[in-house]
């Protein structure tokens, strides 16, 4: 945090004081104190999920916090739309672009211009377009369409509207994650450039070799609260991992030894290709037996989700996998369902469970799949199920006034247990849980430990793909590392490795560590 | 006093549906009331008049029966694919397809064939395999190369009604027509009973067993249960190892066969021979019909006996009062804007702020 006595108020051009957000059963941001100075890169640095965006969202307006204050130069400021946002010269690059496909980029940056009412003058846009972009090194036509540029391209222009806006404060949410390597080295140029001319720039992101090479200064949030705000120069990525994913103890739970039985999960030089086309899984070799949790480490963003979705089947691969010892077809989720295979994945809203649907249907979606309710397919009652369903409402606390009541009215952390119901009552061979505990509160976050960690006791081969480093030190009998589509390296879930995974994390091999 | 408007935090009761609906039919009712007036008639009266024929007589009732037939058909098909979210509005299109392929059969392809326990069944089947085809076809283009079923079932409703048109003025013009864009009328083996000397047949039955049929189909099979799984979340329905596009596919297909099963009953037991625009939109109000009846096929009975019915009032009031008949249009459409707003307005609640 800032030590107020050391530096002059009057440089922070923006400062946050004690902003508090929740969502239904989250706490978005926690008591979240942040400034920026004049003239300065500060990176945001944070997990998915540890409130990065949420934060910006109530700088630029787009949320209204529960409390807590903003100051642009040292002036309370009321911020209740982007509109109003833009007006204080605040500008922000959101991750899905606000563009019109179908217009040129001159008439996008017309829009939301307040100088034009009804007709806009494109030329005189065009001619400053085109010096702003000489002048930032944006290399972007004026006349081309939107849906014909590439992502990169797009957010030039998104640049090139916060510049012709003359903001002064612009927010890039995590600009590096559509572009290339090159193309990411050119942004950076712009905004070195930009800051020259004296914007201030918020940087978005969690990767931390580019955090380092383009900021002044960065503020590590985790779990919606501030862990640290850290010069440039007294920042090293091994340090910045470690306050990323976190050590302060929440909970332990008491573990016993595991006992390893046949192997369950045998993953062989498996490929998989990410939303964007890349390759994001890239040859991994695994292995899991029953009766241990094998824990994935890694910072966000490096095939954690493509391998998780492979292994389940929801995502093409190339390579081949094997569970209980036959290998399963790319994309054949019903097989897998059939061998015993659980899921529990990171996006619950979006892939694990159905909103509009009654509570009882969302436990037993796979009731045709498993065996443990038999059901006639011609002659099948729904309500049939809600007696069963009250059972694993009461075994897994979910808290509902009904079961009749749609899911999308719960909290997440009800949610994360419908899921954890449905899949676990199934007595699943094999486990893949993928942040299972996130954005849960404590209770829930025991809970969910507790439930893996019976179900390995029982015998079921458990694969945890994790963030949070006290995740994986709480369940886990053995630690992968991930990074960049592979395994770097294993380790052991204890205090005493806390170093050697943290440098893997970071991209820097076993081999290397094991020299220093 | 400050009033508030909030998203509700559960779903909306079913009293509140109802009377959303019922709402939505009287707001309907009011704006048509002032056109009427404002065409220079008396609303009232052409409110008795439309209501009076169609329920209040024998003869009325069984042409209200008559025309609530091909409305619940393709009610019924529609509201199988709205149950999926999948938005059929071709049912239209299957309805030709279904009367088409009746024809076909009856005229040319089985007509040495003199039982009607053997002809009428393979008519039947004929003409649901048609819509089905038609609906399927628009199910593959969307499961498959992702084209929008909106625009693809609305397109193939022209290419069947004109394909009709053709045949009925080309090839399959009948002898004995007088040259009118007619066919030749159906073999006897190829109506359905009928009951009254004014038209009153099997078909009606028949419509009300499919609504029996489908309300099975949705509430009581493997098939329905994963319908609604994929209805509300297609990528929680592959997580559940459920094949979406075939189930696109087979939906598409089950929803054209019901209508294209209503076009081959309104050739076999109300028209008795193809001739051009026979429908007078049916698959266009079963639209209206089957989100009316919250797309529960029991109650879609009930709506369609009522649409069928203001059908056939308002050809009353057209040959009475010379009020145009396609008020009945303007209706609908009141009904449709009425009811989608009402949707939406169901999803809040207004609640007084203590200052």
């Amino acid at each position: 945090m800032i030590d107020r006595n050391e530096k002059d108020m009057s440089e922070f051009v923006l400062r946050l004081s004690n902003v508090v957000k929740t969502f239904p059963g989250v706490v978005a941001n926690d008591h979240v104190d942040f400034a920026l100075k004049k003239g300065e890169v500060h990176a945001l640095l944070g997990e998915n999920g540890a409130g990065k965006t949420t934060l910006m969202n109530i700088v630029y307006g787009i949320y209204k916090s529960d409390s807590g204050d903003i100051y642009i130069n040292d002036k309370k400021a009321d911020i209740t739309s982007p509109h109003r946002a833009m007006e204080y010269s605040i500008g922000m690059i959101q991750q899905h672009f606000s563009l019109v496909p179908s217009f040129n980029v001159a008439e996008n940056i017309a829009l939301g211009l307040k100088e034009f009412r009804i007709f806009t003058k494109t030329d005189m846009i065009k001619k400053r377009v085109k010096a702003l972009s000489e002048k930032f090194g944006l290399d972007v036509n004026p006349d081309s369409r939107i849906w014909q540029l590439s992502a990169g391209e797009q957010q030039r222009v998104e640049i090139l509207k916060l510049l012709y806006m003359n903001s002064q404060i612009m927010i890039l949410d995590e600009p590096t994650a559509i572009l290339t390597p090159q193309e990411a080295e050119n942004l950076f140029k712009t905004v070195r450039e930009m800051v020259r001319y004296g914007a201030s720039v918020i940087f978005i992101s969690h990767k931390l070799k580019e955090v380092i090479e383009i900021s002044d200064r960065i503020t590590v949030m985790r779990h919606g609260k501030v862990v640290d705000t850290i010069l440039k120069d007294e920042a090293n990525e091994k340090m910045l991992a470690k306050k990323m994913v976190g050590r302060e103890v929440v909970l332990r739970i008491p573990k016993t030894p595991s006992k390893p039985g046949r192997t369950e999960l045998k993953i062989d030089d498996l490929w998989s290709r990410s939303d964007k086309g890349s390759y994001a899984v890239q040859g991994m070799n695994l292995e899991v037996k029953s009766g241990e949790i094998l824990g994935i480490a890694g910072v966000a963003g490096n095939g954690q989700r493509e391998l998780a979705e492979a292994i389940y089947g929801l995502r093409k691969y190339t390579g081949k996998v094997e569970i209980n010892g036959s290998k399963v077809e790319v994309l054949d989720v019903r097989s897998r369902i059939k061998k015993g295979v659980a899921y529990i994945p990171q996006d619950r809203k979006g892939v694990a469970l159905c909103g509009g649907l009654p509570v009882f249907y969302n436990l037993f979606l796979k009731v045709f799949r498993t065996k443990k309710i038999d059901s006639n397919p011609y002659f099948f009652k729904p309500s049939s199920l809600k007696g069963p369903a009250k059972e694993l409402v009461k075994e897994y606390q979910i808290s509902t006034s009904s079961v009749n009541l749609s899911v999308k009215y719960l909290s997440g952390g009800n949610m994360q247990k419908i899921v954890l119901a449905r899949e676990l009552s199934a007595a699943p061979e094999l486990i893949i849980a993928v942040h299972p505990t996130r954005g849960l509160d404590v209770g829930a976050m025991e809970f969910v430990y507790k439930t893996l960690l019976s179900a390995r006791d029982n015998g079921a081969a458990v694969l945890l793909i994790a963030g949070d480093l006290e995740e994986i030190f709480t369940l886990s009998d053995r630690v992968a590392v991930m990074y960049e589509g592979k395994i770097i390296g294993y380790s052991k879930p204890d205090e005493s490795h806390l170093e050697e995974i943290g440098l893997m994390m970071a991209g820097i091999k076993k081999e290397r560590v094991e020299q220093k | 006093m400050k009033l508030k408007i909030e998203k509700r935090r559960e779903d909306p009761s079913r009293l509140s549906i109802f009377l959303m609906s019922v709402f939505s039919i009287l707001i309907s009712l009011i704006v048509l009331g002032f056109i009427i007036l404002s065409l220079g008639k008396n609303p009232l009266e052409a409110y008795i008049e439309l209501v009076s024929w169609p329920f209040g007589s024998i003869a009325g009732l069984t042409q209200t029966l008559i025309s609530m037939m091909p409305l619940l058909f393709t009610s019924l098909g529609v509201l199988m694919a709205f149950k999926m979210k999948i938005w059929n509005i071709g049912a239209e299109g299957q309805f030709y397809m279904g009367a088409f392929a009746a024809t076909w059969g009856a005229l040319f392809l089985f007509n040495h064939i003199s039982n009607p326990w053997i002809l009428l069944p393979s008519i039947a089947l004929f003409g649901a395999i048609f819509g089905a085809g038609w609906g399927a076809a628009s199910g593959l283009m969307k499961a498959y190369l992702g084209v929008n079923e909106i625009l693809s079932t609305l397109m193939l409703n022209y290419i069947a009604i004109y394909w009709v048109n053709y045949l009925v003025y080309g090839p399959w013009k009948g002898k004995g027509s007088y040259n009118f864009p007619i066919t030749a009328t159906f073999p006897k083996a190829a109506i359905l009973p009928q009951y009254t000397a004014d038209g009153l047949n099997l078909g009606i039955f028949l419509a009300v067993a499919t609504s029996f049929f489908v309300y099975y189909l949705l509430r009581r099979t493997k098939f329905g249960f994963e319908m609604d799984i994929v209805g509300d979340n297609a990528i929680t329905a592959k997580y559940s190892g459920i094949n979406v596009k075939r189930m696109i596919v087979s939906v598409m297909a089950i929803s054209g066969a019901i209508s294209g099963l209503g076009g081959m009953m309104q050739m076999s037991g109300v028209l008795f021979r193809l001739q051009p625009n026979f429908s007078s939109g049916y698959g266009y109000t079963a639209i209206i019909v089957a989100w009316l009846a919250r797309l529960n096929p029991f109650v879609a009975i009930v709506v369609a006996f009522l649409f069928g019915g203001l059908l056939v009032g308002t050809q009353q009031i057209q040959l009475f009062l010379q009020i145009p008949f396609s008020l009945i249009n303007v209706f609908q459409g009141l009904v449709l804007f009425s009811l989608i707003g009402g949707e939406a307005l169901l999803r809040y609640k207004v609640s007084e702020v203590k200052l």
